[in-house]
């Protein structure tokens, strides 16, 4: 309900185009509102939203009020992140949205690697989102006082190169481009429903977004564009690659959209605004999409495994078809939806950098063969020996009402998409367009002879080791440094301690000899004076006859004094 | 009206002292409903002080003390104690609250807490620096017979006698600085307003050095910064749950506070002389106290390394505000005033985690995080807090701590890059230490300590503890998503403050 008003709402924003403006903290403001590139992003969040949460009604045990909580928390967040118009707004959606992940991520808290997945990913993302707090003091240094967004390009050298610096950083982390990548291969462990949002319409757009929105910012530093869109072609290239050596089915999928949120990275990076917002629209629909129909089958089946997923598409048709629908838009076939908007994009790449364009192909078709060997096994004749085991054989009924209405409008969204870009003529069918139509479709079709025999490379097949790297390099130095340091503060307490028990063994030394010696002292003056005492008590004898011959030894003493003296 | 803040501050103290008279046979709810009673009325009265509009000091009280050697009582309140006052209040009345279920020596129990109420309202409003220095001291005492006669048995009190030693030598220190503020200020006096107006040691030279090196050490022992830091967590872990709240929330702001209302507008040349130290120490302070954090296996020992960590963010924020190459007074201001609603937001959430951890030992006799797991299936409300709390001090937006680090960090940033920079990684380390902690007890399969006398069964927050500790946390979250009427109060006084550093 609250989903469905949320969409009408962001309908009704993204034709109104509202604005707000607050302060903040000292000279900070906090400003949300809606222009051209938001007015896309918050239709596209509400909607997808609305599509995940009403498949997700269908599962028994992600109605609880956790669960929707978060995940309205999570695109509430998101909505707030494609609004804000200036940086401190946005980090702090930015940020609600990764701890938000983690919630949804670690749902089922009583299994450790989900638990533990939720870290990965948030830990990661809240490395890079070190980049936005950096970028926020930079702004304010380099004399962009409100932090307003649109100002940032306007930032005084050399602060400029900073601010850039660390909002590249935070949207690669969110974006799950390389090096990042890994955490989203984590974060698979959450419910289905969950990786649908969270690889669609929020978390992994967000990344791409930001840099679609400071596209003129990395045009200014000069050296972040060129950056930028090269991580993002090496990302969509070696994903993609990484993809097909999956032979889980969300692991897919997942290492999918790191590939084609290169994409959109790549277009923020050569200026191609348009083509970077069109491509993440059409993804978000196709994403969700593909990853409702995973989650489907592995309610009904019991597994994600592609091999174990053979006749799955027979057996439940709705979802085979919708999801080969899905796959087809994914692989760039044409004329679907991804085909036109991954083409915009590479058509803003051929004009800045032939290379560019060319890894761009290149990953384009990886994209095709990846898609293609999903589908390939779910067609493929069941196994004779029906030994399948249904998890959840009452909830089937639910399920297939739930995600019926989902799946379709997703799917027709994913296919149609493309209609009305070309339709509003920004974009013309010509031979690079041509070509990359053409290399999908022969792309698709070599895979399908092949697809059982594809390999998977361990390296490829494990995401590239980038989890062990990371563990290597951050995560175990960082434990090891820890624990030495906890350490010298156990010997740092134990010198303080020892400082004071020396003092009371320096107390009690003074009090042994210390003392003594003092007490020595004293006494010796005490007994000297008493000694003296009786010595001067002896001429006082009380006879005058010795107190005259007293007085008569002084004078004479006197006496020669005066005279020795004078 | 007038002697309104001398009633804040001695309510708590006169009803100690008519509660003395009562036989401790009474029945214990007459002390505790006392207490409560004598909390919500200080908190009500702070409330009517904070609606009352007004710039500068206020409420202002001086009356003639010692007159032959310049000290007065003179008490008063501006946007930087304001703040730090309401939030004494408030903590007090949460451990008030929380405690309605102690049981053990409940009169002297009661007393002491009143009697420490009314040291800390006294320490936030005090304009006189002896009558400072007299609550500074009487906090420690109140605080080491808390820890020592109701904390866990006998390392208690060696824990106690350590954190009375080690803060009563800053203490001294403290003390000393002020000798050398009050001979250097013509005529004498420890009036704090006189001597921020004259600024008696301006132009530096080796008095100033040696004042702000004795206030500075005596602040830094208190607040604690590294290395100063390790009368703290003993003295945390063997305390109870009240008196952890109370220490790490209200105790430590003395030293903190400190900065603020003594060093940096007293000695402003000699401040912004060695400004780069605080920064050195603050950072020091951030990424040590978060690292010895993550390799902690004691769950409160862990929170209170937590507290050297934001109490380094603060001692970067005051640090970076004395630091005038490079940064323009936005920024100055952006890092005092982040400095300032750091003390409060540390002292909401902290205090909330310590009351927390008071709950998880009354319930399992123990803080070793490896004896518990899975705890939020048994009790869902207790593991629900304690993940608010710990997300609140990890720095997550829409909480109290997020918008006083933002502000530090961004208000830093142009006037110490690198070390800012550095202390931004901080958060990502407290990040990983929540995060695992939460695991460790809250999530994964059921585990429970069975230690002899374990009360059994393991329950979930009784009606007391959530009434104290929820509200503390909403407050958390309010200043974190509508921080203007905090901010409000504080930022004219820290742009004065700014101007005066800046002079």
């Amino acid at each position: 309900m609250v989903a469905a008003a949320v969409l009408a709402l962001a309908v009704a924003a993204a034709l109104t185009r509202p604005a707000v403006d607050a302060p903040l903290v000292a000279g900070i403001r906090a400003g949300l509102a809606v222009d051209g590139l938001s007015a896309l992003m918050v239709v596209t969040v509400a909607a997808a939203t609305l599509a995940v949460l009403g498949y997700a009604a269908g599962e028994a045990e992600l109605r609880t009020a956790r669960f929707v909580g978060c995940m309205l928390l999570f695109a509430g967040a998101m909505l707030v992140t494609v609004t804000a118009t200036t940086l401190a707004v946005l980090l702090m959606s930015w940020e609600v949205m990764g701890a938000m992940s983690w919630a949804l991520i670690a749902y089922h808290w009583r299994e450790p690697e989900s638990v533990r997945a939720a870290h990965t990913a948030f830990l990661t993302t809240r490395l890079a989102d070190v980049g936005l707090y950096v970028a926020a003091g930079a702004a304010l240094a380099g004399g962009v006082g409100s932090l307003a967004l649109a100002e940032l390009p306007a930032a005084t050298e050399p602060w400029l190169h900073v601010v850039a610096a660390g909002l590249v950083v935070a949207a690669l982390g969110k974006s799950a481009q390389l090096p990042l990548s890994f955490w989203l291969s984590q974060a698979m462990r959450g419910p289905s429903p969950v990786s649908a949002l969270l690889h669609s319409a929020t978390m992994v757009a967000a990344g791409a977004y930001l840099l679609l929105r400071l596209a003129p910012l990395l045009e200014t530093a000069g050296w972040a564009a060129p950056l930028v869109a090269w991580v993002g072609a090496a990302t969509a290239l070696l994903m993609g690659l990484v993809a097909v050596a999956q032979s889980d089915l969300k692991q897919l999928l997942a290492a999918s959209t790191c590939a084609q949120i290169g994409f959109m990275v790549l277009a923020a990076g050569v200026g191609g605004v348009a083509g970077g917002a069109l491509q993440l629209v059409a993804h978000a629909a196709t994403k969700s999409l593909l990853f409702l129909a995973a989650g489907a089958w592995l309610v009904l089946l019991g597994t994600k495994q592609l091999g174990e997923l053979r006749g799955a598409a027979r057996r439940y048709p709705l979802v085979g078809v919708t999801f080969t629908i899905g796959a087809a838009a994914l692989a760039g076939l044409p004329p679907l939806s991804l085909w036109v908007t991954k083409d915009l994009v590479l058509a803003a790449a051929l004009e800045q950098n032939t290379a560019l364009y060319v890894v761009g192909m290149a990953a384009a078709v990886v994209s095709a063969i990846y898609s293609t060997k999903a589908v390939w096994w779910i067609w493929q004749p069941p196994p004779s020996d029906e030994r399948r085991v249904r998890r959840i054989g009452t909830d089937e009924s639910a399920v297939r009402r739930n995600a019926f209405l989902p799946l379709s409008v997703l799917a027709a969204l994913a296919a149609l998409f493309g209609i009305p870009v070309l339709a509003w003529g920004t974009w013309e069918l010509d031979v690079p367009e041509l070509l990359s139509g053409g290399l999908a479709i022969a792309a698709a079709l070599v895979t399908w002879r092949l697809a059982g025999r594809i390999g998977a490379p361990s390296l490829l097949a494990s995401w590239l080791g980038l989890e062990r790297l990371a563990h290597a390099v951050i995560v175990r130095p960082v434990l090891v440094l820890a624990r030495a340091l906890a350490r010298f503060d156990d010997r740092l307490d134990g010198s303080v301690t020892a400082l004071a028990r020396g003092t009371v063994a320096l107390a009690r030394g003074l009090d042994r000899r210390g003392e003594g010696a003092v007490e020595g002292a004293v006494r010796g003056i005490t007994d000297g004076a008493r000694a003296l005492g009786r010595l001067a008590r002896r001429p006082q004898t009380g006879q005058v006859h010795q107190y005259y011959a007293q007085a008569a030894a002084a004078l004479a003493v006197l006496a020669l004094v005066v005279i020795v003296m004078g | 009206m007038t002697a309104v803040l001398s009633l804040i501050v001695f309510l708590p103290a006169v009803v100690a002292a008519m509660l003395l008279l009562v036989p401790a046979t009474a029945p214990r709810r007459v002390f505790t409903g006392a207490w409560v009673a004598v909390s919500v009325v200080d908190l009500a009265l702070v409330v009517a002080v904070w609606l009352t509009p007004g710039t500068g000091f206020r409420f202002e009280e001086r009356v003639a003390w010692m007159p032959t050697v310049g000290i007065s009582y003179h008490v008063g309140v501006d946007g930087i104690s304001l703040p730090l006052v309401a939030l004494t209040a408030v903590l007090f009345a949460a451990c008030a609250v929380f405690a309605l279920r102690e049981n053990r020596r409940v009169k002297g129990y009661v007393a002491l807490f009143l009697a420490l109420q009314t040291v800390s309202l006294g320490l936030f409003v005090a304009l006189d620096l002896i009558l400072f220095f007299l609550f500074f001291d009487l906090s420690i005492v109140f605080m080491y017979f808390l820890i020592a006669g109701w904390g866990h048995g006998e390392r208690a009190r060696a824990a106690a006698l350590k954190f009375f030693l080690y803060t009563f030598l800053g203490s001294l220190a403290l003390l000393l600085g002020f000798i050398v503020l009050y001979l250097a200020a013509e005529p004498h006096t420890f009036d704090i307003v006189e001597l921020v107006a004259a600024d008696p040691l301006a132009g530096g030279g080796p008095a100033a050095g040696l004042a702000l090196l004795a206030i500075g050490v005596g602040l830094a022992v208190k607040t604690p910064t590294v290395p100063f830091h390790t009368w703290l967590p003993p003295a945390h872990t063997e305390a109870p749950a009240t008196g952890s709240a109370i220490l790490a929330a209200i105790l430590l702001k003395m030293g903190t506070y400190g900065f603020v209302r003594i060093a940096m507008p007293m000695l402003p040349d000699t401040w912004r002389q060695y400004a780069v130290v605080a920064v050195v120490v603050g950072v020091v302070s951030v990424l040590y106290g978060a690292l010895v954090a993550l390799a902690q296996t004691d769950l409160k020992r862990m929170i209170a390394y937590t507290s050297v960590n934001h109490m380094g963010y603060v001692v970067l924020g005051v640090g970076a505000a004395g630091i005038l190459a490079g940064s323009d007074e936005q920024a100055r201001q952006l890092a005092t005033t982040g400095a300032v609603t750091q003390m409060v937001a540390h002292g909401l959430i902290t205090g909330a985690l310590f009351l927390l951890t008071g709950v998880l030992y009354d319930r399992g006799r123990s803080y070793d995080m490896a004896a518990y797991s899975g705890l939020a299936g048994r009790t869902p409300l207790f593991a629900a807090a304690f993940a608010v709390a710990a997300f609140a001090s990890l720095g997550l937006p829409g909480f109290a701590g997020f918008i006083a680090e933002f502000q530090i960090f961004t208000g830093a940033l142009a006037s110490a890059p690198v070390a800012t920079a550095l202390a931004v990684l901080g958060i990502l380390v407290t990040a990983a230490l929540f995060l695992r902690a939460l695991q460790r007890v809250f999530l994964g399969a059921e585990r429970l300590p069975d230690a002899p006398g374990t009360p059994r069964p393991f329950a979930d927050l009784h009606l007391s503890e959530t009434a104290a500790i929820v509200p503390l946390l909403v407050l958390a979250t309010v200043i974190g998503v509508l921080p203007r009427f905090l901010l409000d109060v504080i930022e004219p006084a820290s742009r004065a403050l700014v101007e005066l550093v800046a002079r």
